[in-house]
């Protein structure tokens, strides 16, 4: 049976940096496609600012870097690559990746494939005016509440656009929001030839993209169970989807890598950030969690199988981001003895100061590090409070407002000299208030977003 | 007997939102019908009692030997609006499995 490996490269925008080239470049597994994913919810507003200031950028530029690093391998082993490193300008960033080609002296060796429609953001008041509302997920209120201070609006785009770009022969493909699974289904609706309504086999390979499109998190990244076991995570090797065109598929690593793939770990990774298990909803399907079987099949080999889909819904996903206000966060440091005591006193006292100051906020939230900052009063139960060795107050405040934080962040140090003793931990100076960009998720009809595909030759 | 979840189960949290969600999966596949009838959403409601302002939902994925709960409200806003250290609920998962069940009718030789 023909078979495809989609390798992850990159599970958000500041991953390892070396991944990609590992993965690239091992010849233990050889892989066919390297998947790498950039956006994470606010992302996209922060590139848009930058478009703003400059046309030319508003992508991430750490990917430009990568395929520098890696594009000679990727052409002479003919890896087809697809990530949505485009954020709010894929146009720049294929522009960008084109001129790297040349320089490595590979003009005329790659085509790039670009895909967009996801951007809104010029076509938000017409929506609105004919009756799309965008309304708010979580809260419910309809977008023209906050329009003045959006920042950033794009629909989710599904694996559909990135298959079609390459179907017709992009060997890099570079996208703006398209879904991180979408990267991973792409390429193989591309190479088995599915069908975009084979709902069974859309919900097999939008699994495969969930387990991988975290990294190491499938591979023995952050995972829990025998943790201190796993080896050579100095090392580790990020997955490999090893998909068949039945739809099932095995989870593997490069041969010699660090890390662990056994079903705990991929288990692990299929839970994390899911609601209801029975619809796993993207835009080119729905896949239901409670069908998936895992078997291990080797030394670090999950096979997956068992994948059940429904019908995609008629609604995209929209991102959007708009300006909140401000926070910020200062800390100090309290040591033993009666080190929580002596920081929840800092506490009391500042937030005295605060109120004496008359001054608004929408949230002051206070955190004792070492002590509940994490876990809450389930950590107290069974330690002695007294005996902590060192806690560190951390007090955030939040406003719409720039004022009232600003005044917060000059309340912080005095402490140091008027406030209880055994304190320290200042070196960082007075802390920064800080703009807030928050999200905003929406759904939008499916007809009102067209995807497009484009090709360039660098 | 009491035993505490760590010994039983493992699992991993992640954020959607103001909802952090808390996947716990059972250490054996023998421990999962004792989670299913433990660790209700009720129970883990009040076990979260002061740290999360809303409801919790439970989904059971047998083929998983894995419960997914919904902690709504956990995360102060999510995002970049939380004040959190824990802003994405990436450790809500090992706080849950503080938690102590009973298992005296499932006592193994």
């Amino acid at each position: 049976m023909k078979t495809v490996r989609i390798a992850a490269g990159q599970g958000f925008w500041g991953d390892w940096l070396e991944a990609p080239y590992r993965q690239v470049t091992d010849r233990g597994t050889p892989i066919d496609y390297l998947m790498m994913d950039y956006l994470a919810e606010v992302t996209m507003s922060i590139l848009q600012k930058q478009k703003t200031r400059d046309p030319a950028v508003g992508y991430a530029t750490d990917f430009v870097t990568q395929m520098e690093r890696i594009l000679p391998t990727v052409v002479e082993r003919g890896i087809k690559v697809t990530a949505n490193a485009g954020g709010v300008n894929p146009r720049a960033c294929a522009a960008a990746v084109a001129a790297v080609a040349r320089k490595l002296g590979l003009g005329g060796k790659v085509t790039i494939g670009i895909v967009t429609g996801d951007d809104l953001l010029g076509r938000l008041d017409g929506l609105i005016a004919r009756g799309h509302d965008l309304k708010n997920l979580d809260t419910g209120r309809a977008l023209r509440d906050v329009r003045d201070t959006v920042l950033s609006a794009n629909a989710y785009l599904g694996a559909a656009p990135v298959a079609a770009a390459l179907q017709r022969g992009a060997q890099i493909v570079i996208t703006g929001r398209v879904t991180d699974t979408g990267l991973t289904l792409a390429p193989m609706m591309h190479a088995f030839g599915w069908s975009a309504d084979a709902w069974d086999l859309i919900a097999a390979g939008t699994v495969a993209g969930h387990i991988i499109e975290c990294g190491a998190q499938a591979s023995g990244g952050n995972c829990l169970d025998r943790w201190d076991s796993i080896p050579d995570l100095a090392n580790v090797g990020y997955p490999i989807v090893e998909a068949r065109e039945d739809g099932t598929f095995d989870i593997v690593k490069h041969p010699g890598t660090g890390g662990r793939i056994d079903v705990a770990c991929v288990t692990e990774q299929l839970v994390y950030e899911m609601g209801d298990p029975r619809e796993y909803i993207t835009p080119d399907g729905v896949a239901d969690f409670t069908t998936i079987k895992l078997a291990q099949a080797g030394k670090d080999r999950v096979r997956v199988s068992g994948v059940k889909g429904k019908a995609a819904t008629d609604k995209l996903k929209v991102s959007i981001a708009y300006f909140y206000g401000y926070k910020a966060i200062g800390t100090l440091v309290y040591a033993w003895p009666d080190a929580l005591a002596k920081a929840r006193a800092a506490d009391r006292i500042l937030r005295q100061r605060l109120d004496q100051l008359g001054l608004r906020f929408e949230a002051i939230h206070t955190e004792f590090l070492g002590a509940t900052a994490t876990h809450g009063s389930l950590a107290l139960a069974d330690i002695d409070p007294d005996q902590i060795p060192e806690v560190q107050l951390r007090i955030g405040v939040r406003a719409r407002d720039k004022a009232p934080v600003d005044r917060f962040t000059r309340e912080i140090a005095p402490l140091i000299l008027n406030g209880p003793p055994s304190v320290t931990g200042f070196a960082g100076g007075r802390p920064k208030p800080e703009e807030i960009v928050a999200y905003w998720p929406a759904l939008i009809d499916k007809r009102m977003v067209e995807p497009s595909v484009e090709l360039v030759a660098a | 007997m009491k035993r505490r979840l760590l010994e039983l189960a493992h699992a991993r949290s992640g954020d959607k939102g103001d909802t952090a969600n808390v996947g716990l999966i059972a250490r054996k596949p023998e421990f999962y019908p004792v989670l299913v009838k433990e660790v209700t959403a009720a129970r883990v409601a009040r076990h979260f009692k002061g740290m999360i302002t809303g409801p919790v939902e439970r989904f059971e994925l047998p083929n998983l030997k894995a419960l997914n709960f919904l902690l709504h409200g956990a995360l102060d806003g999510g995002g970049t609006i939380s004040l959190k250290t824990d802003a994405q609920g990436k450790v809500f998962s090992t706080a849950l499995l503080r938690m102590e069940i009973d298992v005296t009718r499932r006592k193994r030789k």
